[in-house]
């Protein structure tokens, strides 16, 4: 297997320093709501961040562009971190993002398909997204088309039931252009995921359904890069589940593995804290 | 009634699906496929019952059978409709209306996206096998959705005729609702002209002393209904209601002007199905007309074979004219 990482060491730090933005803008964007999601936006943070800056592919002046990968969040309520991607890459001006959830505002806690240029599918019910992208990856063969349809799933979400449906079913359709990336950062609203309802072990489970699995330090850029520029081809015929170990509210310490942090909104004093450990990185 | 022959009170799922081409989906979308490429099916293991089995041979790559798997086959479905296909997707109304009804709300109705739902063996069709495989809710669920269209089709070639415009023409979700494609044709098979148009409905037969106002397979019970009431000297006119969102409310306003007393009839609990649609129309347009709601009321039916249920709610021609006199004499 050819390990050898596809790009240079300036994209890489390009990508860790957009995470680092999504991650400020994430905290400049809950305060105009006071209350938002900054853990799973957080733990998310790196996985954007290679999306949009090397592995998909898009038309921000043609988002409707038949051709292009789709991304579909299946934990939505982390587009709070993805908007500010989907703005810096051109798909709407920055200043919109001004408007965050205040009224009439395209841009809502949950992403909407109708009103947002970058979104492919509008989420926020979690567990949907994963039929989505089985959907649209059997579309794309209906169409030949080449592209693939990346779905990101918190680890929460696979206590969906829908999940393992979904799951069951692309591996049926022999679905090669389908890849589900799990954000396991290990805690819900109420606490820590395998405590509340295990849904260990995660790797076998997805193997069982018979998904290609890769494991990877999902706040690893390099490491990132690597696993996608080694997918099978989307002509081929087992989908592939990314398993991303990361850490809800990566970046700030004293969010860092709190489930306290899914939603909430920092005081003054914490705010500035957190800006500048984020500044810092890590 | 096709070559089949049975008895009567015969009823058990075989018999049903050999019968239920009359009910006509896959054989239209077999029509419309080849014209029409971004027509794709998807059933949960009950692809025979609306026969788009005959689609999915006809265009295998295009047919997907999602197993008992119905919220990920309605998500799937939206998936495909966001890569500009017309997914069609059939299955019994109790697993698709009632089922899978946040699906359809969450990822169908509220991105507003081109998927025909179609649930079959609607209210008590399924007889017997009891209130989990009844739909008695569809119609308040579905009709309770923003963007979505909500059509009973009296028959196979209603229903064949609706789909079609809805492949050529229409924008947007609907829920189809059908029975068990035993019925009894109201309309022709292969009439020239287009005898059903979404939204329109449709003045079966004219009258003056009272109005039924039915949807799916009750027209052509009200139609039976009529002609028993026409005997004993009551002009009643019939109007098949098979959109029920949105609404003709012409009709309505017009049913209750000329006739001054109008009986909704459906197989579906009276709340939120056809009846509240109806006397919503009514209350708002001020007009002062006598008003009934027939169907089940707020009951879960018992179980029995559907010849002897429909007898047994009055839901067949004689029981709709009892009704009906019942309801005048008030």
């Amino acid at each position: 297997m050819d390990n050898t990482v596809s790009v240079s060491k300036e994209k890489i730090d390009l990508i860790k320093e957009k995470a680092k933005m999504s991650r400020l803008e994430t905290i400049r964007l809950v305060a105009l709501a006071k209350s938002g999601h900054y853990g799973s936006s957080f733990s998310s943070s790196e996985i954007f961040a290679t999306l949009y800056y090397k592995v998909l592919n898009y038309d921000p002046k043609n988002p409707k562009w038949r051709s292009r990968d789709r991304f579909v969040m299946g934990k939505g309520h982390a587009a709070v971190g993805a908007y500010p991607v989907l703005a810096d890459v051109g798909f709407f001006p920055k200043e919109e993002l001004d408007t965050y959830t205040q009224v009439g505002s395209p841009f809502g806690d949950h992403p909407d398909m109708n009103k947002i240029n970058g979104i492919d599918f509008s989420s926020g019910s979690i567990g949907h997204g994963l039929s989505v992208g089985v959907g649209m990856s059997l579309g794309a063969r209906v169409d030949n088309e080449n592209y693939r349809s990346y779905i990101l799933m918190g680890d929460g979400e696979l206590q969906e039931g829908q999940v393992w449906e979904a799951a069951m079913s692309a591996a049926n359709f022999k679905l090669g252009n389908l890849v589900a990336i799990v954000d396991d950062n290990k805690v819900t609203v109420d606490g820590v995921t395998g405590e509340l309802m295990d849904i260990n072990p995660i790797k076998e489970k997805w193997k069982s359904f018979g998904w290609n699995v890769v494991e990877v330090d999902g706040h690893d850029v390099e490491a990132l890069v690597e696993t996608f520029d080694h997918l099978p081809s989307p002509g081929s015929d087992v989908p592939t589940a990314i398993i991303c170990d990361t850490v809800a509210g990566k970046g700030v310490s004293f969010m860092e593995h709190g489930y306290e942090w899914h939603v909430a909104n920092l005081g003054e004093d914490d705010k500035q804290k957190a800006i500048e450990e984020i500044k810092g990185g890590f | 009634m096709g070559t089949t022959t049975f008895h009567k009170d015969t009823w058990e799922l075989y018999k049903g699906m050999e019968m239920s081409k009359q009910l006509t989906a896959g054989e239209t979308l077999v029509k419309l496929g080849k014209e029409h490429p971004e027509i794709v099916a998807l059933c949960a293991d009950l692809g025979k019952p609306t026969r788009l089995w005959d689609f999915g041979k006809e265009f295998p790559e295009r047919f997907f059978n999602f197993g008992l798997a119905e919220k990920n086959m309605v998500t799937a479905a939206a998936g495909l409709a966001s890569t500009g296909k017309t997914p069609f997707i059939a299955t019994y109304a109790s697993f698709l209306g009632v089922l899978a009804a946040e699906n359809i709300r969450t990822a169908i109705a509220y991105p507003n996206l081109n998927v025909r739902l179609i649930g079959t063996h609607t209210g008590i069709a399924m007889g017997f096998y009891g209130t989990s495989h009844h739909a008695t809710e569809d119609i308040s669920i579905t009709r309770a959705m923003a963007n979505m269209t909500v059509i009973s089709p009296a028959d196979g070639a209603a229903l064949s005729e609706l789909i079609e415009e809805s492949v050529k023409t229409y924008e947007g979700p609907i829920y189809f609702r059908i029975s068990r494609g035993r019925e009894e044709p109201v309309y022709r098979k292969e009439a020239s002209e287009v005898q059903n148009k979404i939204g329109q409905a449709n003045i079966l037969r004219d009258g003056t002393n009272l109005t039924i106002i039915a949807c799916g397979i009750e027209v052509n019970e009200a139609l039976k209904a009529a002609d028993q009431l026409s005997e004993e000297g009551l002009s009643v006119r019939v109007i098949d209601m098979h959109t029920i969102k949105p609404m003709d409310d012409e009709a309505v306003y017009n049913a209750a002007k000329e006739t001054g007393a109008i009986l909704t009839v459906e197989e579906h609990n009276v709340q939120g199905g056809l009846g509240s649609a109806v006397a919503e129309i009514l209350m708002e347009s001020g007009i002062n007309c006598k008003f009934k709601r027939h169907g089940f009321h707020d009951e879960y039916a018992l179980i029995g074979k559907p010849y002897y249920l429909y007898q047994h709610y009055k839901l067949n021609g004689e029981g709709i004219s009892e009704v009906s006199k019942e309801f005048l004499n008030e």
